[in-house]
Protein backbone atom coordinates (compact mmCIF):
# COMPACT_ATOMS: atom_id res chain seq x y z
CA UNK A 1 0.00 0.00 0.00
CA UNK A 2 3.09 2.26 0.78
CA UNK A 3 3.86 2.48 -3.61
CA UNK A 4 0.02 3.36 -4.12
CA UNK A 5 -0.31 6.96 -5.11
CA UNK A 6 -0.41 9.08 -2.27
CA UNK A 7 -4.45 10.33 -3.80
CA UNK A 8 -5.24 6.10 -4.02
CA UNK A 9 -4.33 6.21 -0.49
CA UNK A 10 -6.09 9.34 1.07
CA UNK A 11 -9.26 7.83 -0.99
CA UNK A 12 -8.99 4.58 0.52
CA UNK A 13 -8.88 6.35 3.65
CA UNK A 14 -11.99 8.30 3.27
CA UNK A 15 -13.41 5.68 2.19
CA UNK A 16 -12.83 3.53 5.24
CA UNK A 17 -14.31 6.17 7.30
CA UNK A 18 -17.31 6.33 5.87
CA UNK A 19 -18.01 2.94 5.90
CA UNK A 20 -16.85 2.89 9.50
CA UNK A 21 -19.20 5.25 10.31
CA UNK A 22 -21.92 3.31 7.87
CA UNK A 23 -21.26 0.13 10.45
CA UNK A 24 -21.28 2.02 13.72
CA UNK A 25 -24.38 4.42 13.71
CA UNK A 26 -27.11 2.23 14.64
CA UNK A 27 -24.88 0.29 16.86
CA UNK A 28 -23.27 3.70 18.93
CA UNK A 29 -26.95 4.78 19.10
CA UNK A 30 -28.23 1.89 20.91
CA UNK A 31 -25.72 1.82 23.15
CA UNK A 32 -26.08 5.88 24.18
CA UNK A 33 -29.68 5.27 24.12
CA UNK A 34 -30.14 1.68 26.03
CA UNK A 35 -26.69 1.54 28.10
CA UNK A 36 -25.13 5.00 28.84
CA UNK A 37 -28.14 7.39 28.96
CA UNK A 38 -30.07 5.06 31.18
CA UNK A 39 -26.99 4.58 33.50
CA UNK A 40 -27.03 8.23 34.61
CA UNK A 41 -30.73 8.11 34.38
CA UNK A 42 -30.51 5.46 37.30
CA UNK A 43 -28.42 8.30 38.98
CA UNK A 44 -30.91 11.21 37.89
CA UNK A 45 -33.63 9.36 39.61
CA UNK A 46 -32.19 8.29 42.68
CA UNK A 47 -32.05 11.82 43.90
CA UNK A 48 -36.24 11.89 43.02
CA UNK A 49 -38.84 11.13 45.48
CA UNK A 50 -40.28 9.07 42.02
CA UNK A 51 -43.20 6.83 43.22
CA UNK A 52 -45.12 6.87 40.23
CA UNK A 53 -44.72 7.66 36.71
CA UNK A 54 -48.39 9.64 36.50
CA UNK A 55 -46.99 12.04 39.14
CA UNK A 56 -44.46 14.83 39.60
CA UNK A 57 -41.40 13.93 41.50
CA UNK A 58 -39.86 16.15 43.14
CA UNK A 59 -35.85 16.81 43.91
CA UNK A 60 -34.60 15.86 47.05
CA UNK A 61 -31.26 15.55 46.72
CA UNK A 62 -29.41 12.50 48.96
CA UNK A 63 -32.15 11.79 51.24
CA UNK A 64 -32.97 8.55 49.21
CA UNK A 65 -29.17 7.33 50.12
CA UNK A 66 -29.56 8.11 53.75
CA UNK A 67 -32.84 6.44 54.06
CA UNK A 68 -30.66 4.05 52.77
CA UNK A 69 -28.25 3.48 55.35
CA UNK A 70 -30.51 3.16 57.96
CA UNK A 71 -32.82 1.23 56.11
CA UNK A 72 -32.10 -2.21 58.19
CA UNK A 73 -33.86 -4.35 55.44
CA UNK A 74 -31.44 -3.09 52.94
CA UNK A 75 -28.18 -3.05 54.94
CA UNK A 76 -29.65 -6.65 55.38
CA UNK A 77 -29.16 -7.62 52.02
CA UNK A 78 -26.21 -5.87 51.44
CA UNK A 79 -24.79 -8.06 54.24
CA UNK A 80 -26.20 -11.15 52.72
CA UNK A 81 -24.44 -10.21 49.31
CA UNK A 82 -21.28 -9.78 50.74
CA UNK A 83 -21.85 -13.05 52.74
CA UNK A 84 -22.63 -14.73 49.25
CA UNK A 85 -19.83 -13.74 47.62
CA UNK A 86 -17.58 -14.20 50.56
CA UNK A 87 -18.26 -17.93 50.84
CA UNK A 88 -19.87 -18.82 47.23
CA UNK A 89 -16.40 -17.41 45.08
CA UNK A 90 -14.17 -19.29 47.50
CA UNK A 91 -16.09 -22.83 46.79
CA UNK A 92 -16.95 -22.91 43.52
CA UNK A 93 -13.08 -21.69 42.76
CA UNK A 94 -11.39 -24.58 44.94
CA UNK A 95 -14.12 -27.11 44.25
CA UNK A 96 -13.95 -26.14 40.23
CA UNK A 97 -10.23 -26.23 40.32
CA UNK A 98 -10.19 -29.65 41.89
CA UNK A 99 -12.34 -30.85 39.83
CA UNK A 100 -10.63 -30.11 36.84
CA UNK A 101 -7.36 -31.44 38.33
CA UNK A 102 -8.85 -34.26 38.63
CA UNK A 103 -10.55 -34.46 35.28
CA UNK A 104 -7.07 -33.86 33.73
CA UNK A 105 -5.58 -36.67 34.82
CA UNK A 106 -7.74 -39.08 33.39
CA UNK A 107 -8.48 -40.27 29.99
CA UNK A 108 -11.11 -42.66 30.10
CA UNK A 109 -14.81 -41.34 30.50
CA UNK A 110 -13.43 -37.83 30.61
CA UNK A 111 -15.80 -36.16 27.85
CA UNK A 112 -18.56 -37.91 29.69
CA UNK A 113 -17.94 -36.76 33.40
CA UNK A 114 -17.30 -33.37 32.19
CA UNK A 115 -20.39 -33.17 30.53
CA UNK A 116 -22.56 -33.83 33.54
CA UNK A 117 -20.39 -31.26 35.95
CA UNK A 118 -21.33 -28.81 33.34
CA UNK A 119 -25.01 -29.81 32.61
CA UNK A 120 -26.88 -27.95 35.74
CA UNK A 121 -24.77 -24.66 34.04
CA UNK A 122 -26.95 -24.51 30.73
CA UNK A 123 -30.13 -26.00 33.22
CA UNK A 124 -33.04 -22.96 32.68
CA UNK A 125 -32.31 -21.15 36.51
CA UNK A 126 -35.61 -21.11 37.36
CA UNK A 127 -36.56 -24.78 36.77
CA UNK A 128 -33.50 -25.51 39.00
CA UNK A 129 -34.15 -23.21 41.30
CA UNK A 130 -37.61 -25.25 41.82
CA UNK A 131 -36.37 -28.44 41.78
CA UNK A 132 -34.08 -27.26 44.56
CA UNK A 133 -36.81 -26.11 46.71
CA UNK A 134 -38.57 -29.56 46.43
CA UNK A 135 -34.89 -31.65 46.76
CA UNK A 136 -34.41 -29.95 50.43
CA UNK A 137 -37.88 -30.25 51.02
CA UNK A 138 -37.90 -30.91 55.10
CA UNK A 139 -40.49 -33.87 54.66
CA UNK A 140 -40.12 -35.16 51.53
CA UNK A 141 -36.58 -33.76 50.19
CA UNK A 142 -34.92 -36.77 49.32
CA UNK A 143 -31.71 -34.92 51.20
CA UNK A 144 -33.39 -35.32 54.52
CA UNK A 145 -34.48 -38.93 53.60
CA UNK A 146 -30.66 -39.52 53.08
CA UNK A 147 -29.97 -37.74 56.82
CA UNK A 148 -33.22 -38.94 59.16
CA UNK A 149 -31.55 -42.42 57.53
CA UNK A 150 -28.04 -42.27 58.80
CA UNK A 151 -29.46 -40.81 62.59
CA UNK A 152 -29.69 -37.16 61.62
CA UNK A 153 -32.65 -35.04 62.46
CA UNK A 154 -34.25 -33.70 59.27
CA UNK A 155 -33.18 -30.37 58.47
CA UNK A 156 -35.30 -27.21 57.57
CA UNK A 157 -32.49 -25.61 54.88
CA UNK A 158 -34.62 -23.12 52.86
CA UNK A 159 -37.59 -22.57 55.33
CA UNK A 160 -34.86 -21.54 58.41
CA UNK A 161 -33.63 -18.25 58.47
CA UNK A 162 -29.79 -19.40 59.65
CA UNK A 163 -29.50 -21.92 56.69
CA UNK A 164 -31.38 -20.51 53.80
CA UNK A 165 -28.78 -18.65 52.39
CA UNK A 166 -26.23 -21.77 52.43
CA UNK A 167 -29.01 -23.41 50.68
CA UNK A 168 -29.12 -20.80 48.20
CA UNK A 169 -24.87 -20.88 47.90
CA UNK A 170 -25.36 -25.27 47.24
CA UNK A 171 -27.63 -24.23 44.59
CA UNK A 172 -25.07 -21.64 42.63
CA UNK A 173 -22.27 -23.40 43.47
CA UNK A 174 -23.81 -27.18 42.31
CA UNK A 175 -25.37 -24.64 38.68
CA UNK A 176 -22.02 -22.65 38.21
CA UNK A 177 -19.28 -25.29 38.94
CA UNK A 178 -19.41 -26.70 35.18
CA UNK A 179 -18.28 -23.35 33.84
CA UNK A 180 -15.65 -22.86 36.40
CA UNK A 181 -14.36 -26.71 36.17
CA UNK A 182 -14.25 -26.24 31.64
CA UNK A 183 -12.74 -23.26 31.90
CA UNK A 184 -10.41 -24.42 34.47
CA UNK A 185 -9.82 -27.43 32.26
CA UNK A 186 -8.72 -25.21 29.39
CA UNK A 187 -6.26 -22.98 31.42
CA UNK A 188 -4.65 -26.38 32.59
CA UNK A 189 -4.25 -27.46 28.73
CA UNK A 190 -2.55 -24.40 28.41
CA UNK A 191 0.28 -25.74 31.15
CA UNK A 192 3.15 -26.89 29.34
CA UNK A 193 3.64 -30.84 30.12
CA UNK A 194 7.61 -30.52 30.00
CA UNK A 195 7.01 -27.96 33.39
CA UNK A 196 5.75 -30.58 34.95
CA UNK A 197 8.47 -33.05 33.84
CA UNK A 198 11.35 -30.98 34.97
CA UNK A 199 9.13 -30.07 38.42
CA UNK A 200 8.97 -34.11 38.79
CA UNK A 201 12.85 -34.80 37.57
CA UNK A 202 13.82 -31.62 40.27
CA UNK A 203 12.15 -34.10 43.07
CA UNK A 204 9.34 -31.45 43.26
CA UNK A 205 6.58 -32.54 45.52
CA UNK A 206 2.49 -32.74 44.00
CA UNK A 207 1.85 -30.10 46.78
CA UNK A 208 4.91 -28.39 45.29
CA UNK A 209 4.51 -28.58 41.76
CA UNK A 210 0.70 -27.15 42.52
CA UNK A 211 1.67 -24.10 44.57
CA UNK A 212 4.58 -22.76 42.75
CA UNK A 213 3.61 -24.45 39.30
CA UNK A 214 -0.16 -25.14 38.40
CA UNK A 215 -1.48 -21.87 40.28
CA UNK A 216 0.94 -19.27 39.67
CA UNK A 217 0.90 -20.45 35.81
CA UNK A 218 -3.38 -20.72 35.93
CA UNK A 219 -3.13 -16.80 37.32
CA UNK A 220 -4.93 -15.51 34.15
CA UNK A 221 -7.74 -18.26 33.96
CA UNK A 222 -7.98 -17.26 38.05
CA UNK A 223 -8.49 -13.79 37.78
CA UNK A 224 -11.29 -14.52 34.85
CA UNK A 225 -13.29 -16.78 37.34
CA UNK A 226 -12.43 -14.76 40.24
CA UNK A 227 -14.37 -12.32 38.00
CA UNK A 228 -16.66 -13.88 36.77
CA UNK A 229 -17.75 -15.62 40.01
CA UNK A 230 -17.39 -12.05 42.19
CA UNK A 231 -20.08 -10.88 39.48
CA UNK A 232 -22.18 -13.13 39.50
CA UNK A 233 -22.60 -13.33 43.20
CA UNK A 234 -23.04 -9.40 43.36
CA UNK A 235 -25.81 -9.25 41.32
CA UNK A 236 -27.50 -12.62 42.53
CA UNK A 237 -31.32 -12.58 41.34
CA UNK A 238 -33.30 -15.50 39.80
CA UNK A 239 -32.00 -18.01 42.01
CA UNK A 240 -33.07 -16.72 44.88
CA UNK A 241 -36.72 -15.27 43.73
CA UNK A 242 -37.48 -18.35 42.87
CA UNK A 243 -36.05 -20.39 46.23
CA UNK A 244 -38.40 -18.59 48.28
CA UNK A 245 -41.39 -17.21 45.52
CA UNK A 246 -43.92 -16.21 48.09
CA UNK A 247 -41.74 -14.26 50.36
CA UNK A 248 -38.87 -13.12 47.69
CA UNK A 249 -35.61 -13.27 49.63
CA UNK A 250 -37.26 -15.18 52.96
CA UNK A 251 -37.24 -16.35 55.62
CA UNK A 252 -37.33 -12.94 57.24
CA UNK A 253 -34.88 -11.48 54.74
CA UNK A 254 -31.95 -13.88 55.41
CA UNK A 255 -31.55 -14.88 51.69
CA UNK A 256 -32.65 -11.43 50.41
CA UNK A 257 -30.10 -9.57 47.87
CA UNK A 258 -29.05 -6.64 46.82
CA UNK A 259 -30.76 -7.37 43.38
CA UNK A 260 -33.90 -8.49 44.45
CA UNK A 261 -34.07 -5.85 46.90
CA UNK A 262 -33.84 -3.68 43.98
CA UNK A 263 -36.83 -5.54 42.42
CA UNK A 264 -38.71 -5.27 45.32
CA UNK A 265 -38.22 -1.78 46.35
CA UNK A 266 -38.79 -0.32 42.23
CA UNK A 267 -41.14 -3.21 40.84
CA UNK A 268 -43.20 -4.49 44.19
CA UNK A 269 -43.40 -0.83 45.97
CA UNK A 270 -42.98 0.97 43.18
CA UNK A 271 -40.63 3.28 44.94
CA UNK A 272 -38.43 3.98 41.70
CA UNK A 273 -36.14 6.58 43.02
CA UNK A 274 -35.30 4.56 46.07
CA UNK A 275 -34.68 1.61 44.52
CA UNK A 276 -32.54 3.38 42.09
CA UNK A 277 -30.40 4.51 44.84
CA UNK A 278 -30.07 1.35 45.69
CA UNK A 279 -28.90 0.12 41.89
CA UNK A 280 -26.05 3.39 42.02
CA UNK A 281 -24.61 1.96 45.39
CA UNK A 282 -24.69 -2.02 44.05
CA UNK A 283 -22.25 -0.27 41.26
CA UNK A 284 -19.97 1.23 43.37
CA UNK A 285 -19.48 -2.26 44.99
CA UNK A 286 -18.89 -3.60 41.83
CA UNK A 287 -16.66 -1.25 40.42
CA UNK A 288 -14.93 -1.48 43.96
CA UNK A 289 -14.58 -5.22 43.86
CA UNK A 290 -13.26 -5.08 40.13
CA UNK A 291 -10.62 -2.53 40.89
CA UNK A 292 -9.89 -4.45 44.06
CA UNK A 293 -9.70 -7.85 41.85
CA UNK A 294 -7.28 -6.54 39.10
CA UNK A 295 -5.08 -5.23 41.59
CA UNK A 296 -4.79 -7.67 44.03
CA UNK A 297 -4.30 -10.35 41.14
CA UNK A 298 -2.94 -9.32 38.12
CA UNK A 299 0.22 -8.10 40.55
CA UNK A 300 1.29 -11.97 40.43
CA UNK A 301 0.89 -12.29 36.06
CA UNK A 302 5.11 -12.12 35.99
CA UNK A 303 5.65 -15.53 34.42
CA UNK B 1 -5.69 -24.97 24.10
CA UNK B 2 -8.99 -26.36 22.00
CA UNK B 3 -6.85 -28.13 19.86
CA UNK B 4 -4.44 -29.93 21.72
CA UNK B 5 -7.46 -32.71 23.09
CA UNK B 6 -7.20 -33.83 19.48
CA UNK B 7 -3.73 -34.06 19.09
CA UNK B 8 -2.65 -37.77 19.87
CA UNK B 9 -1.08 -38.11 23.34
CA UNK B 10 2.44 -37.52 24.38
CA UNK B 11 4.18 -40.85 26.31
CA UNK B 12 3.80 -38.72 29.01
CA UNK B 13 -0.01 -37.93 29.33
CA UNK B 14 -0.32 -41.64 28.70
CA UNK B 15 1.85 -42.60 31.47
CA UNK B 16 -0.03 -40.24 33.64
CA UNK B 17 -3.55 -41.13 32.53
CA UNK B 18 -2.29 -45.16 33.07
CA UNK B 19 -1.44 -43.85 36.63
CA UNK B 20 -4.86 -41.87 37.48
CA UNK B 21 -5.61 -43.90 41.16
CA UNK B 22 -8.89 -45.30 41.81
CA UNK B 23 -9.60 -42.87 44.22
CA UNK B 24 -9.51 -39.82 41.07
CA UNK B 25 -12.47 -41.96 39.71
CA UNK B 26 -14.44 -42.38 42.96
CA UNK B 27 -14.41 -38.93 43.46
CA UNK B 28 -15.46 -37.89 39.99
CA UNK B 29 -18.01 -40.23 39.95
CA UNK B 30 -19.28 -39.53 43.45
CA UNK B 31 -19.73 -35.88 42.25
CA UNK B 32 -21.10 -36.68 38.94
CA UNK B 33 -24.14 -38.86 41.02
CA UNK B 34 -24.30 -35.44 43.24
CA UNK B 35 -24.39 -33.37 40.24
CA UNK B 36 -26.63 -34.99 38.29
CA UNK B 37 -28.96 -36.00 41.46
CA UNK B 38 -31.33 -33.44 40.92
CA UNK B 39 -32.14 -33.67 37.01
CA UNK B 40 -32.56 -37.73 38.24
CA UNK B 41 -34.90 -36.64 40.86
CA UNK B 42 -36.29 -33.91 38.93
CA UNK B 43 -37.62 -36.57 36.19
CA UNK B 44 -38.53 -39.41 38.59
CA UNK B 45 -40.88 -36.46 40.55
CA UNK B 46 -42.80 -36.24 37.29
CA UNK B 47 -43.63 -39.59 37.15
CA UNK B 48 -45.01 -40.03 40.00
CA UNK B 49 -49.15 -39.60 40.81
CA UNK B 50 -49.70 -37.06 43.45
CA UNK B 51 -50.11 -39.79 46.33
CA UNK B 52 -46.96 -41.19 45.09
CA UNK B 53 -45.23 -37.84 45.42
CA UNK B 54 -45.56 -38.03 49.08
CA UNK B 55 -44.68 -41.47 49.39
CA UNK B 56 -40.27 -42.69 50.25
CA UNK B 57 -39.21 -43.45 47.70
CA UNK B 58 -37.17 -42.31 44.71
CA UNK B 59 -38.59 -44.28 42.20
CA UNK B 60 -42.15 -43.99 41.50
CA UNK B 61 -44.10 -47.41 41.81
CA UNK B 62 -46.47 -46.73 39.51
CA UNK B 63 -45.18 -44.49 36.48
CA UNK B 64 -47.22 -42.42 34.38
CA UNK B 65 -47.01 -39.40 31.71
CA UNK B 66 -50.23 -38.11 32.82
CA UNK B 67 -48.81 -35.12 34.46
CA UNK B 68 -46.94 -34.04 31.01
CA UNK B 69 -50.63 -34.45 29.47
CA UNK B 70 -51.84 -32.46 32.48
CA UNK B 71 -48.91 -29.89 31.99
CA UNK B 72 -49.11 -29.36 28.50
CA UNK B 73 -52.99 -29.21 28.20
CA UNK B 74 -53.86 -26.85 31.30
CA UNK B 75 -50.93 -24.19 30.30
CA UNK B 76 -49.10 -22.31 28.06
CA UNK B 77 -46.28 -24.02 27.53
CA UNK B 78 -45.45 -24.16 24.18
CA UNK B 79 -46.32 -21.05 24.05
CA UNK B 80 -44.06 -19.80 26.18
CA UNK B 81 -41.33 -22.03 24.67
CA UNK B 82 -41.96 -20.75 21.34
CA UNK B 83 -41.46 -17.31 22.84
CA UNK B 84 -38.41 -17.77 24.46
CA UNK B 85 -36.76 -19.53 21.52
CA UNK B 86 -38.12 -16.70 19.34
CA UNK B 87 -36.68 -14.40 21.26
CA UNK B 88 -33.58 -16.02 21.44
CA UNK B 89 -33.47 -16.24 18.29
CA UNK B 90 -34.19 -12.71 16.83
CA UNK B 91 -31.57 -11.17 19.51
CA UNK B 92 -28.79 -13.71 18.46
CA UNK B 93 -29.17 -12.90 15.25
CA UNK B 94 -29.04 -9.00 15.41
CA UNK B 95 -26.09 -9.87 17.42
CA UNK B 96 -24.20 -11.79 15.43
CA UNK B 97 -25.03 -9.09 12.72
CA UNK B 98 -24.14 -5.89 14.85
CA UNK B 99 -21.62 -7.32 17.63
CA UNK B 100 -19.49 -8.19 14.29
CA UNK B 101 -19.82 -5.09 12.58
CA UNK B 102 -18.96 -3.46 15.62
CA UNK B 103 -15.79 -5.42 15.98
CA UNK B 104 -14.76 -5.76 12.36
CA UNK B 105 -14.64 -1.32 12.33
CA UNK B 106 -13.09 -1.48 15.55
CA UNK B 107 -10.60 -4.13 14.61
CA UNK B 108 -9.51 -3.38 11.25
CA UNK B 109 -10.64 -0.26 9.78
CA UNK B 110 -9.15 2.91 10.62
CA UNK B 111 -11.28 6.37 11.05
CA UNK B 112 -11.47 9.29 13.35
CA UNK B 113 -12.71 9.02 16.94
CA UNK B 114 -11.88 5.16 17.17
CA UNK B 115 -10.53 5.37 20.42
CA UNK B 116 -13.32 7.14 22.08
CA UNK B 117 -15.85 4.73 20.65
CA UNK B 118 -13.78 1.68 21.79
CA UNK B 119 -13.58 3.30 25.29
CA UNK B 120 -17.37 4.48 25.11
CA UNK B 121 -18.37 1.06 24.28
CA UNK B 122 -16.05 -1.00 26.89
CA UNK B 123 -17.26 1.39 29.79
CA UNK B 124 -20.72 -0.28 29.04
CA UNK B 125 -19.56 -3.64 30.34
CA UNK B 126 -19.02 -2.05 33.75
CA UNK B 127 -22.94 -1.03 34.38
CA UNK B 128 -24.99 -3.61 35.71
CA UNK B 129 -28.34 -4.62 34.59
CA UNK B 130 -30.16 -4.05 37.61
CA UNK B 131 -28.84 -0.25 37.59
CA UNK B 132 -30.45 -0.09 34.13
CA UNK B 133 -34.15 -1.73 34.46
CA UNK B 134 -36.04 0.65 35.87
CA UNK B 135 -35.43 3.78 33.18
CA UNK B 136 -35.75 0.76 30.46
CA UNK B 137 -38.93 0.45 32.07
CA UNK B 138 -39.77 3.82 32.73
CA UNK B 139 -39.02 4.48 29.12
CA UNK B 140 -40.69 1.82 27.56
CA UNK B 141 -44.15 2.69 29.37
CA UNK B 142 -43.40 6.19 27.94
CA UNK B 143 -42.84 4.80 24.03
CA UNK B 144 -46.06 2.49 24.50
CA UNK B 145 -43.77 -0.51 24.22
CA UNK B 146 -43.73 -2.16 26.93
CA UNK B 147 -45.36 -5.50 26.48
CA UNK B 148 -44.44 -6.41 23.82
CA UNK B 149 -41.85 -8.92 21.87
CA UNK B 150 -39.93 -5.90 20.72
CA UNK B 151 -39.13 -4.51 24.51
CA UNK B 152 -38.15 -7.97 25.96
CA UNK B 153 -35.63 -8.43 23.26
CA UNK B 154 -34.95 -4.95 22.43
CA UNK B 155 -31.88 -4.45 25.44
CA UNK B 156 -29.87 -7.44 24.35
CA UNK B 157 -29.89 -6.66 20.89
CA UNK B 158 -26.18 -5.43 20.61
CA UNK B 159 -23.83 -6.58 23.66
CA UNK B 160 -20.23 -5.01 24.37
CA UNK B 161 -19.14 -8.44 25.41
CA UNK B 162 -19.21 -10.11 21.77
CA UNK B 163 -17.63 -7.01 20.14
CA UNK B 164 -14.86 -7.28 22.88
CA UNK B 165 -15.11 -11.18 21.82
CA UNK B 166 -14.97 -10.81 18.19
CA UNK B 167 -12.92 -8.34 17.82
CA UNK B 168 -9.90 -10.08 19.01
CA UNK B 169 -10.33 -12.55 16.67
CA UNK B 170 -10.08 -10.13 13.72
CA UNK B 171 -7.46 -8.51 15.23
CA UNK B 172 -5.42 -12.04 14.82
CA UNK B 173 -6.42 -11.85 10.94
CA UNK B 174 -3.42 -10.91 9.48
CA UNK B 175 -4.05 -7.26 7.45
CA UNK B 176 -2.23 -8.20 4.24
CA UNK B 177 -5.47 -10.66 3.97
CA UNK B 178 -7.55 -7.22 3.54
CA UNK B 179 -5.09 -5.85 1.33
CA UNK B 180 -5.37 -8.40 -0.71
CA UNK B 181 -8.55 -8.53 -1.39
CA UNK B 182 -8.64 -4.62 -1.76
CA UNK B 183 -6.32 -5.44 -4.70
CA UNK B 184 -9.30 -7.86 -5.84
CA UNK B 185 -11.39 -5.35 -6.09
CA UNK B 186 -13.55 -6.26 -3.03
CA UNK B 187 -15.31 -3.08 -1.48
CA UNK B 188 -15.02 -2.31 2.32
CA UNK B 189 -17.99 -4.55 2.61
CA UNK B 190 -17.00 -7.22 0.67
CA UNK B 191 -13.96 -7.44 3.20
CA UNK B 192 -15.81 -7.41 5.97
CA UNK B 193 -18.58 -10.38 4.55
CA UNK B 194 -16.34 -12.53 2.57
CA UNK B 195 -12.68 -12.07 4.17
CA UNK B 196 -13.46 -11.41 7.76
CA UNK B 197 -16.57 -13.31 8.66
CA UNK B 198 -15.75 -16.48 7.13
CA UNK B 199 -12.49 -16.68 8.99
CA UNK B 200 -13.87 -15.92 12.48
CA UNK B 201 -16.81 -18.79 12.36
CA UNK B 202 -15.68 -20.62 15.11
CA UNK B 203 -16.06 -17.70 17.66
CA UNK B 204 -19.41 -16.59 15.94
CA UNK B 205 -20.95 -19.97 16.74
CA UNK B 206 -19.77 -19.95 20.03
CA UNK B 207 -21.13 -16.14 20.68
CA UNK B 208 -24.25 -17.60 18.97
CA UNK B 209 -24.53 -20.94 21.67
CA UNK B 210 -23.91 -18.43 25.31
CA UNK B 211 -25.82 -15.39 23.79
CA UNK B 212 -29.14 -18.19 22.93
CA UNK B 213 -28.85 -19.69 26.37
CA UNK B 214 -28.17 -16.39 27.64
CA UNK B 215 -31.56 -15.17 26.23
CA UNK B 216 -33.47 -18.37 26.72
CA UNK B 217 -33.17 -18.66 30.65
CA UNK B 218 -33.12 -13.96 30.90
CA UNK B 219 -35.52 -13.61 34.19
CA UNK B 220 -35.09 -10.28 35.40
CA UNK B 221 -36.13 -7.70 32.57
CA UNK B 222 -38.62 -10.23 31.20
CA UNK B 223 -40.30 -10.74 34.36
CA UNK B 224 -40.65 -6.64 34.53
CA UNK B 225 -41.69 -6.11 30.75
CA UNK B 226 -43.93 -8.83 30.24
CA UNK B 227 -47.43 -8.29 31.88
CA UNK B 228 -50.00 -10.55 29.69
CA UNK B 229 -49.65 -14.42 29.60
CA UNK B 230 -49.60 -14.80 26.09
CA UNK B 231 -46.42 -12.99 25.74
CA UNK B 232 -44.42 -14.79 28.53
CA UNK B 233 -41.42 -16.25 28.02
CA UNK B 234 -40.81 -20.15 29.40
CA UNK B 235 -38.70 -18.72 33.01
CA UNK B 236 -41.35 -15.92 33.52
CA UNK B 237 -44.38 -18.98 32.71
CA UNK B 238 -43.01 -21.92 34.66
CA UNK B 239 -42.04 -19.50 37.51
CA UNK B 240 -45.85 -18.83 37.90
CA UNK B 241 -47.21 -21.67 36.92
CA UNK B 242 -45.31 -23.59 39.71
CA UNK B 243 -45.82 -20.66 42.12
CA UNK B 244 -49.51 -21.43 41.22
CA UNK B 245 -49.54 -25.24 41.48
CA UNK B 246 -48.72 -25.13 45.47
CA UNK B 247 -47.91 -28.27 46.98
CA UNK B 248 -48.35 -30.36 43.35
CA UNK B 249 -45.11 -30.97 43.27
CA UNK B 250 -45.71 -33.74 40.49
CA UNK B 251 -46.73 -30.83 38.55
CA UNK B 252 -43.89 -28.21 38.93
CA UNK B 253 -41.23 -31.07 38.18
CA UNK B 254 -43.16 -31.70 35.33
CA UNK B 255 -43.29 -28.35 34.00
CA UNK B 256 -39.39 -28.20 35.01
CA UNK B 257 -39.06 -31.54 33.32
CA UNK B 258 -40.55 -30.00 30.06
CA UNK B 259 -37.83 -26.66 30.51
CA UNK B 260 -35.31 -28.80 31.13
CA UNK B 261 -35.52 -31.92 28.49
CA UNK B 262 -35.10 -30.25 25.53
CA UNK B 263 -31.91 -28.02 26.69
CA UNK B 264 -30.15 -31.41 28.35
CA UNK B 265 -31.09 -33.40 24.58
CA UNK B 266 -29.07 -30.26 22.30
CA UNK B 267 -26.77 -30.16 24.70
CA UNK B 268 -26.37 -33.86 24.70
CA UNK B 269 -26.20 -33.63 21.04
CA UNK B 270 -23.94 -30.69 20.52
CA UNK B 271 -21.76 -31.35 24.02
CA UNK B 272 -18.39 -30.83 22.21
CA UNK B 273 -19.36 -27.70 20.32
CA UNK B 274 -21.14 -25.97 23.03
CA UNK B 275 -18.14 -26.94 26.07
CA UNK B 276 -15.97 -25.33 23.04
CA UNK B 277 -17.61 -22.25 22.78
CA UNK B 278 -17.70 -21.70 26.31
CA UNK B 279 -13.93 -22.25 26.55
CA UNK B 280 -13.74 -20.11 23.75
CA UNK B 281 -15.52 -17.15 25.05
CA UNK B 282 -14.49 -17.81 28.20
CA UNK B 283 -10.80 -17.93 27.48
CA UNK B 284 -10.61 -14.88 24.98
CA UNK B 285 -13.66 -12.37 26.07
Amino acid sequence: MNQAPRQKTLKLAQRQAIWAYVFLIVPLAFFLLVRIYPAFDSLRLSLLDFNSPLKPAPFIGLDNFKELFSDKVFLRSLWNTLLYTLIGVPAQLVLGLGIAMLLSSINKGRGWLRAVYFAPYITPIVASAWVWQWLLNKNFGPVNALLTSIGIPAQPFLMSPDQALYAAVALVVWQQLGFQIVIFIAGLEGVPRMYYEAAELDGASPWQRFWYMTLPLLNATLVFSVVIATNGFLQLFTQIANLNPTDKGGPLDSTLTVALYIYRAGFESSRYGYAAAVTVVLFVIILLFTILQLTVLRKRVDY
Amino acid sequence: MIATQNIPKTSTQKRRSRGAAWWVYAILILGSVVTAFPFLWMVLTSLKTYQDVFQPGIFPPNPTLENYNEVLRNTGFLRWFVNSIGVAIVSTISVLIFDSMVAYTLAKLRFPGKEIIFVLILSTLMIPTEMLVIPWYLGALKLGIANTYFAIALPGMITAFGIFLLRGFFESIPDELFDAGRLDGLSEFGLYTRIGLPLITPALAALAIFNFLGNYNAYLWPLIIIQSPEIRTLPIGIALFSGEAGAEWHLIMTASSLAVIPVLIVFAIFQKQIIEGVVLTGTKG
